[in-house]
């Protein structure tokens, strides 16, 4: 009797030693929003993805593999999404390196730099397709001063795609890649300079290595948002053949064959390339220094 | 900067800079020129300017309704994962337990992964409960990332609250429900208008999520624009525009309030701003 009785604080206590107390329960209404809306949606697509309408266990994966018409929508969409990510990332880095020091109308830059990540797809693909078309007013600048004698085509292809893509996304790369460099701390460059090093030395042997795992970061979050193109493939892209991303087809299987279970399947592959892609930026991440960076906090 | 090699690099970074802002000024003045234009084929500017395409788009897209389902898609997922996620940012900020880390995963996974990725499966489990189509559905969708993000931008912020001062108050004899509302509530309000914002925007260009879940009654403003660049039957493209720019100048609003309140450079690494 009294055993128990005493057993009970102990193990109260015991617990709360190692963290577990009553302030826990407060993680509870987030983790069964996460689990309910999240984690089951996603064991149950994985489910039903082996559960194919004809076939055995795996014949909707062996219907992607087998066709080329699916199987090749991966390699369209690392084909854009990979290219677009890295223009992002590696344009970021040399406009957060001269934004960072102290530039006239620094917050105005700023703003006016996150403001195209208000203008949305569809404005976006809208004003690709008139400004960057036949008749838009790219073309005719560039026919007046005679640097072309046809139009480029810039829309319904994979080159709209990408543009749409950089303009989106290079806002937000932007604003990641600024924020990383400004948790440097100025002084260590300050310090090469007056060891002798140039600008060139600088940024590769001290600013770089400081900065790439943010860089990794920041490519991982762009990557994810590029890899899911499925507005602007659609709008000004060439959706049938050349832009034909993977979740085109994701969306093509689940809501106009209503086969959600290849629609699930395709949505598996999706996240399964995704994750392959952060692994491997993650690894190669893993290999860099990453203490702290000297920075004001 | 010193060296002579530094000018010349930043005159081209500022180059790139201009060039980029001179073809997306392009590309948003065409569209709001064209949704204020007659007829545009082929010249320098429309033939006249006219603003009936706005009220176009406003009666042919029925625009009030799609602007109430987006207020309270919007307004419904703010309170809940704020209510949600910032207790558990609370004890993540606080606590230290075994499987820390597993949680940690949970909630960052929801932001790893592409909407569409488990858009698809969620839909297909909102279809089974009946709740696709409604806005129930869409406010459930949108909630998947939302918490996860108020979570993981308020731990931080609660971090940075020194502990002390809840101590503080309950060596004062505080109860812990006036320590939540008289000491930490009034603290955490910046961080929560902040987070609550951020939700907002992104709620409101959320495409993926609400296009895989929402019916007619239940379109936002993002999905309705997409519906409408698709619609069956001959839309102006002109109303297309001015319902377009209606989405951006609104957009653009609800940013610019959010970045009275947050520096956007500070939401990965806490800094303090030179002054």
């Amino acid at each position: 009797m009294t055993a128990v009785a005493s057993a009970r604080p102990a193990l109260r206590h015991r617990l709360a030693e190692r963290g577990i107390d009553r302030t826990l329960l407060l993680l509870v209404p987030g983790l069964l929003v996460t689990a309910c809306l999240f984690l089951y949606p996603f064991l149950y697509g994985l489910q039903l993805s082996f559960a194919p309408r004809r076939g055995g266990v795996f014949a909707n994966y062996a219907r992607f593999f087998g066709d080329p018409y699916l199987r090749d929508t991966i390699w369209t969409t690392l084909g854009i999404a990979l290219p677009a990510t890295f223009i992002n990332v590696l344009a970021s880095i040399p406009i957060a390196y001269v934004m960072r020091g102290r530039v006239r109308g620094k917050r105005l830059l700023t703003t006016i730099l996150v403001v195209p990540i208000t203008l949305g797809t569809v404005l976006t693909a809208q004003g690709l397709i008139m400004y960057g078309g036949p008749a838009g007013w790219l073309n005719k600048v560039l026919t007046v001063l005679g640097i072309t004698d046809e139009p480029l085509p810039l829309i319904h292809n994979y080159t709209g795609v990408l543009l749409s893509l950089v303009i989106t996304g290079f806002p937000f790369s932007f604003l990641l890649t600024l924020s990383y460099l400004s948790g440097i701390d100025p002084s260590l460059e300050k310090a090469a300079a007056t060891l002798g090093a140039n600008w060139a030395q600088r940024f590769r042997r001290i600013t770089l290595p400081l900065l790439a795992p943010g860089l990794a970061i920041t490519f991982c979050l762009s990557f994810v948002m590029a890899f899911s193109v499925f507005p602007s493939a659609q709008l000004v892209g060439d959706p049938a053949n050349e832009t034909r991303v993977i979740s085109i087809a994701a969306y093509h299987a689940a809501f106009e064959e209503y086969d959600y279970s290849m629609g699930s399947a395709v949505a598996m592959l999706m996240a399964v390339v995704m994750l392959i892609v952060i692994g491997l930026v993650m690894a190669w991440r893993g290999t860099l220094y990453r203490g702290a960076t000297g920075g004001k906090g | 900067m010193t060296g002579w090699v530094a000018r010349p690099g930043r005159w081209v970074v500022w180059a790139i800079v201009v060039f980029f802002f001179v073809n997306l000024a392009g590309v948003v003045l065409s569209v709001v020129v064209d949704s204020f234009g007659k007829q545009w084929f082929g010249t320098w500017l429309p033939d006249g300017f006219t603003t009936h395409w706005y009220a176009d788009a406003w009666r042919e897209f029925g625009l009030s309704d799609v602007l109430l389902a987006t207020a309270i898609v919007a307004l419904v997922v703010i309170a809940v994962s704020v209510a949600v996620g910032v207790p558990a940012a609370y004890a993540l900020a606080r606590r230290s337990f075994p499987g820390k880390r597993l949680v940690m995963l949970l909630f960052v996974l929801p932001i790893l992964i592409p909407p569409i990725t488990y858009g698809i499966p969620l839909a297909t489990v909102l279809y089974k409960f009946h709740l696709a189509g409604t806005i129930t559905g869409v406010i459930l969708a949108n909630l998947v990332p939302s918490v996860p993000f108020v979570v993981l931008t308020m731990t931080p912020f609660i971090e940075q609250i020194d502990p002390k001062i809840e101590a503080a108050a309950r060596m004062s004899g505080a109860r812990t429900i006036s320590v939540f509302t008289r000491i930490l509530g009034p603290l955490l309000l910046p961080g929560i208008l902040a987070a609550s914002i951020l939700v907002l925007v992104r709620t409101v260009g959320m495409f993926e999520l609400t296009f895989l879940t929402a019916g007619p009654d239940s379109t936002t403003l993002v999905v309705a624009l997409y519906n409408s660049v698709f619609a069956a039957g001959i839309r102006a493209n002109q109303s297309v525009d001015a319902m377009a720019t209606i989405y951006t100048a609104s957009m653009l609003v609800l940013l610019l309030v959010a970045l009275r309140f947050v520096n956007p450079t500070q939401l990965v690494t806490r800094i303090r701003e030179e002054t």
